[in-house]
């Protein structure tokens, strides 16, 4: 596939690199010539040096015949007018924009159309990152929740602590603590050493990284297996007042107590209008005499989603040391990912999670959704099986017949309206979404073979 | 300062307002109760000194500006209240004082109901159609002052309710939107009165009574054709739609009309002044109702009717009574007489300080209280999830205080005339709040009280319906100063 992106910062640069792999024809258009030559040294792309949304800068990019244009550059209108000028010039099939003032997108319905701004998909990572952030709040003990159908099948990491009932056990014991939970562990990544395809004679370990599938209901009652699990949250403590900070902040406070913490004066006045029940505190989250007077050490969460890396980390541990149950850290610098330690609980990467969102549209064939984890080694992807048991590799097989990858498991399957556990005696029919977990990437191309509709079908 | 245009516009009032006489001038002549006279010499006065004013001045073609505005407005109720006495003056039957009679006027005109006139019962019918109208005019009058003018000159927060349309005119003035404005605002009005007067109809008064009460339901105003007030009607069904009419007019006209042009009741319960208010008359007549119970003082549906009924006409500043709530348990008449000095919603014909003024000093407690629980927050203070400014709520602040202070003043001053404590303060609550009745010598009619004193209320009731500041703007050297 072409691919034409617009704008080499750090979204760009990431996703080049996810496609590139991926064997796809890339070509990176951005004003800043020194960004451009790093990212080619490093990848096997195409690069072109001008502005993303002039015609000829698009028509040396290749926009005559590319498949795809992704516009993130830091601009809104720049996205959004290369999309028009794409559409209009190029008849580009697929356009998609990163959007990220809410202005634009609380009107998206009525923009975002072919009569007005031409846009085929928007990503709004801002608000992304909101609805991350509100899922682990509203799953305690999570460190990680991906939806899939709809949020109706969910994908949950969760730390094991010593004293969880499964903890130190075989995995198959789930099954006799709770006979009427279905869910099903897809991946176990340990300290030291490979990820893990668990099996039933898995033994979990304390610190084990536990990725596990489950239905939505069931959630709370498989995280309470590996930990202790912590009481629903009610105190909220967000450092921050930008987007995300204000955003989480609306949709957060009907049912918890939260506070925000702003620096600027002004944007608290702004914030204090716009907000129903939160408190809205005019200071910083790194003075411990605020925090405290706050009653931080009672604060089951605290976030810290300032537009600044190093403020993040250093109040998220300050906050942590002064007796904060859980802090959630904003991290766009994806080198910090690796340092924090074990004062942070959950850190979040903005770039992570538009990627996750861009490449479910950007990956070919029937995948619906896919959600990159740990750090993009990892991949969770849904896709659709298609055709009958003549043409298809995969319809009419029982799950443990599949030729798939050594490092691939199958999480579950949605079939119509219901979700199916994967467990081996499943038979998978057409039309049913597979999620499925994979621990290498790399082996994407490989599950898309297998899934593939053999030439019969035609 | 433009006396002409200020003259020519009381002129033409005048003019309006003589017209208020020939009612009853027609009913006084039909039924020959031989009082026609005095509403001829009044109709003539009025009329006469209407065409005096306007003549001279009649070519004068201004804008008002903010002081004018002040000035006719505190005027308004200042002459109409001494022409209106003229009828009552000379009226032999009655054989007022003429401290007396401008008291009668000035009580109507401002809807307070408070009255020195007893043997209702036995005057003709022409004088008392002519007191409900005094109430009904006044009525109307209080609705434009309080839609289109005080939030104009910016009253105790008022400019709360100033049309965003004004623009940014650096002399703001008074435009022609008020025109309009208090067309659709008098449209209300009469509707209401007339459902009001098929209402009490319907549930058994006369028609010439349901048509007087209706004047003074709508008005807020509390005069009775009948000395014992709405205690001379048995029917319960007659107090309940007195009770709701109250509730009706003593909510902000504004909503009424946007409720029916968008036909919806949803803009009542989306109002947090309206919500507020409801929310105090339920308080208060449950407390009502429950003391009246366990104190045994009436039957219990007596207690229920009564109980509510009154909370009703007391907390809106009615004044109709019917019973004589002054020997209720002590506790009762106090509660009813404070619950005055909130009076109706903004926008209404009620009197009191008004409930958003009561909510805004509320709130502004509330958010005392949670910045000392956290003093770095930044807690605005909202009013219906609007942000209101500072100097609104500062504005609202020292209308309470200028407000309270007068009233100890009005109150000390009564004292010093003889008064005794508890006639001389619900005389004050009572007038100043435009309710009507008080308690002690006061409880029934004020034709007991001294000449000195009853000037001294009248000055009460004036500085409530024009909300202090605007009477009180008039005594500052500055506002004459050109």
């Amino acid at each position: 596939m072409k691919i034409i992106i617009l704008g080499a910062g750090q979204v760009g640069g990431t996703l080049a690199e996810h496609l590139a792999d991926e064997q796809n024809d890339i070509t990176v258009v951005d004003e800043r010539a020194a960004t451009l030559k790093r990212l080619q040294e490093r990848l096997d792309i195409r690069t072109v040096l001008g502005n993303g949304a002039h015609p000829s800068t698009l028509m040396s990019a290749g926009a005559n015949d590319a498949d795809m244009l992704i516009a993130v550059t830091d601009s809104d209108e720049i996205n959004m007018l290369a999309c028009s000028v794409a559409f209009t010039l190029f008849r580009t099939p697929t356009k998609i924009s990163r959007v990220r003032s809410t202005d634009y997108l609380s009107e998206h319905a009525a923009l975002f159309k072919s009569g007005a701004i031409p846009v085929d998909v928007i990503i709004g990572p801002e608000q992304l990152v909101t609805r991350n952030i509100e899922q682990l709040i509203a799953n305690p003990g999570s460190l990680q929740v991906l939806d899939f159908a709809d949020g109706r099948i969910r994908l949950v990491a969760v730390k094991a602590v010593a004293g969880g009932p499964i903890v130190g056990r075989e995995l198959q014991e789930i099954r006799e603590h709770m006979p009427r939970v279905d869910t099903r562990v897809a991946a176990i990544f340990r300290r030291l050493g490979d990820p893990i395809i668990p099996e039933g004679s898995t033994v979990v370990e304390p610190d084990d990284e536990v990725f596990f599938i489950a239905a939505r209901e069931h959630i709370r009652d498989v995280t309470a297996e590996l930990r202790d699990v912590d009481k629903p949250y009610h105190r909220i403590m967000i450092a921050g007042g930008g987007n995300i900070g204000a955003t989480l902040a609306g949709r957060l406070e009907k049912q918890y107590q939260v506070k925000v913490i702003e620096r600027s004066y002004d944007r608290c006045r702004t914030l204090s209008d716009l907000l129903e029940g939160s408190i809205v505190l005019h200071g910083s989250g790194n003075e411990p005499m605020l925090l405290r007077q706050e009653n931080i050490e009672n604060t089951d969460v605290f976030c810290a989603l300032t537009d600044n890396d190093e403020s993040n980390i250093m109040m998220s541990m300050l906050a942590k040391r002064l007796g904060a149950k859980k802090v959630i850290t904003l991290i766009t610098n994806s080198a910090y990912a690796d340092l924090i330690g074990e004062e942070i609980d959950i850190a979040i990467s903005p770039q992570q999670i538009t990627i996750s969102s861009l490449l479910a549209h950007v990956r070919r064939g029937d995948i619906s959704a896919v959600h990159s984890l740990r750090r993009g080694a990892a991949e969770a992807i849904e896709l659709t099986a298609h055709g009958d048991a003549r043409s298809s590799k995969v319809v009419g097989q029982r799950l443990d017949a599949l030729k798939l990858p050594s490092s691939v498991t199958v999480g579950a399957i949605l079939r119509g309206d219901d979700v199916l556990i994967a467990h081996s005696n499943v038979v998978v029919e057409a039309n049913d979404h597979v999620i499925l977990f994979l621990t290498d990437r790399t082996q994407i191309s490989a599950v898309e073979k297998l899934f593939a509709v053999g030439f019969g079908f035609i | 300062m433009q006396f002409a245009m200020a003259f020519k516009i009381i002129g033409v009032l005048l003019i309006l307002f003589s017209s208020a006489m020939l009612p009853s001038l027609l009913l006084s002549v039909i039924s020959q109760d031989g009082i026609e006279s005095a509403f001829a010499i009044g109709f003539g006065a009025t009329l006469a000194a209407g065409i005096l004013l306007w003549l001279p001045n009649r070519l004068h073609r201004r804008d008002l500006n903010i002081r004018d505005g002040f000035l006719v407005t505190a005027l308004f109720w200042i002459v109409l209240g001494l022409f209106g006495a003229i009828p009552l003056w000379i009226t032999p039957q009655l054989n007022l004082s003429p401290v007396a009679a401008i008291f009668e006027s000035i009580s109507g005109l401002t809807t307070t109901g408070a009255t020195v006139i007893t043997g209702l019962d036995a005057l003709p019918q022409s004088l008392l159609l002519y007191r409900q109208l005094l109430q009904w005019l006044g009525g109307i009058g209080i609705i434009v002052l309080a839609v289109a003018i005080l939030p104009m000159l910016g009253i105790g927060g008022m400019q709360l309710y100033r049309a965003e349309s004004a623009g940014p005119s650096k002399d703001r003035k008074l435009t022609p939107r008020i025109t309009s404005t208090a067309k659709a605002l008098f449209g209300i009005y009469l509707l209401l009165t007339v459902a009001c007067a098929l209402s009490y109809f319907a549930a058994g008064m006369s028609p010439f009574d349901a048509l007087c009460h209706a004047f003074s339901t709508v008005a807020i105003g509390g005069f009775s054709t009948h000395d014992a007030s709405l205690g001379h009607y048995d029917e319960h069904a007659i107090l309940l739609v007195s009770s709701l009419f109250m509730l009706f007019s003593a909510i902000n006209f504004g909503l009424h009309f946007v409720a029916l042009q968008r036909r919806t009741a949803r803009v009542y319960a989306r109002d947090s002044e309206t919500a507020f208010f409801i929310t105090v008359i339920t308080l208060a007549t449950v407390v009502t109702c429950s003391l009246l119970l366990t104190t045994e003082t009436l039957g219990l549906e007596d207690s229920l009717i009564h109980g509510f009924f009154q909370t009703v006409s007391i907390a809106t500043t009615t004044g109709f009574t019917t019973q004589d709530f002054s020997i209720w348990p002590l506790f009762l008449p106090i509660l009813l007489l404070m619950l005055s000095f909130m009076g109706g919603c903004v926008g209404s014909t009620g009197g009191g300080m008004k409930a958003m003024r009561i909510l805004l000093i509320f709130r502004q407690g509330v958010r005392e209280l949670r910045q000392l629980l956290h003093p770095n927050a930044v807690i605005p203070l909202k009013l219906d999830a609007r942000r209101v400014q500072t100097e609104v709520i500062s504005a609202v602040w020292s209308f309470f205080a200028v407000y309270m202070f007068c009233f100890v003043m009005i109150w000390l001053a009564l004292l010093a005339t003889n008064l005794d404590f508890i006639s001389a303060f619900s005389a004050v609550v009572a007038t100043m709040n435009n309710l009507g009745p008080g308690l002690g010598e006061v409880s029934g009619d004020y034709g007991s009280v001294s000449e000195v004193g009853k000037l001294l209320l009248c000055l009460a009731m004036l500085m409530g319906r024009l909300e202090v500041f605007t009477l009180l703007v008039l005594f500052t050297p500055a506002f004459w100063r050109h």
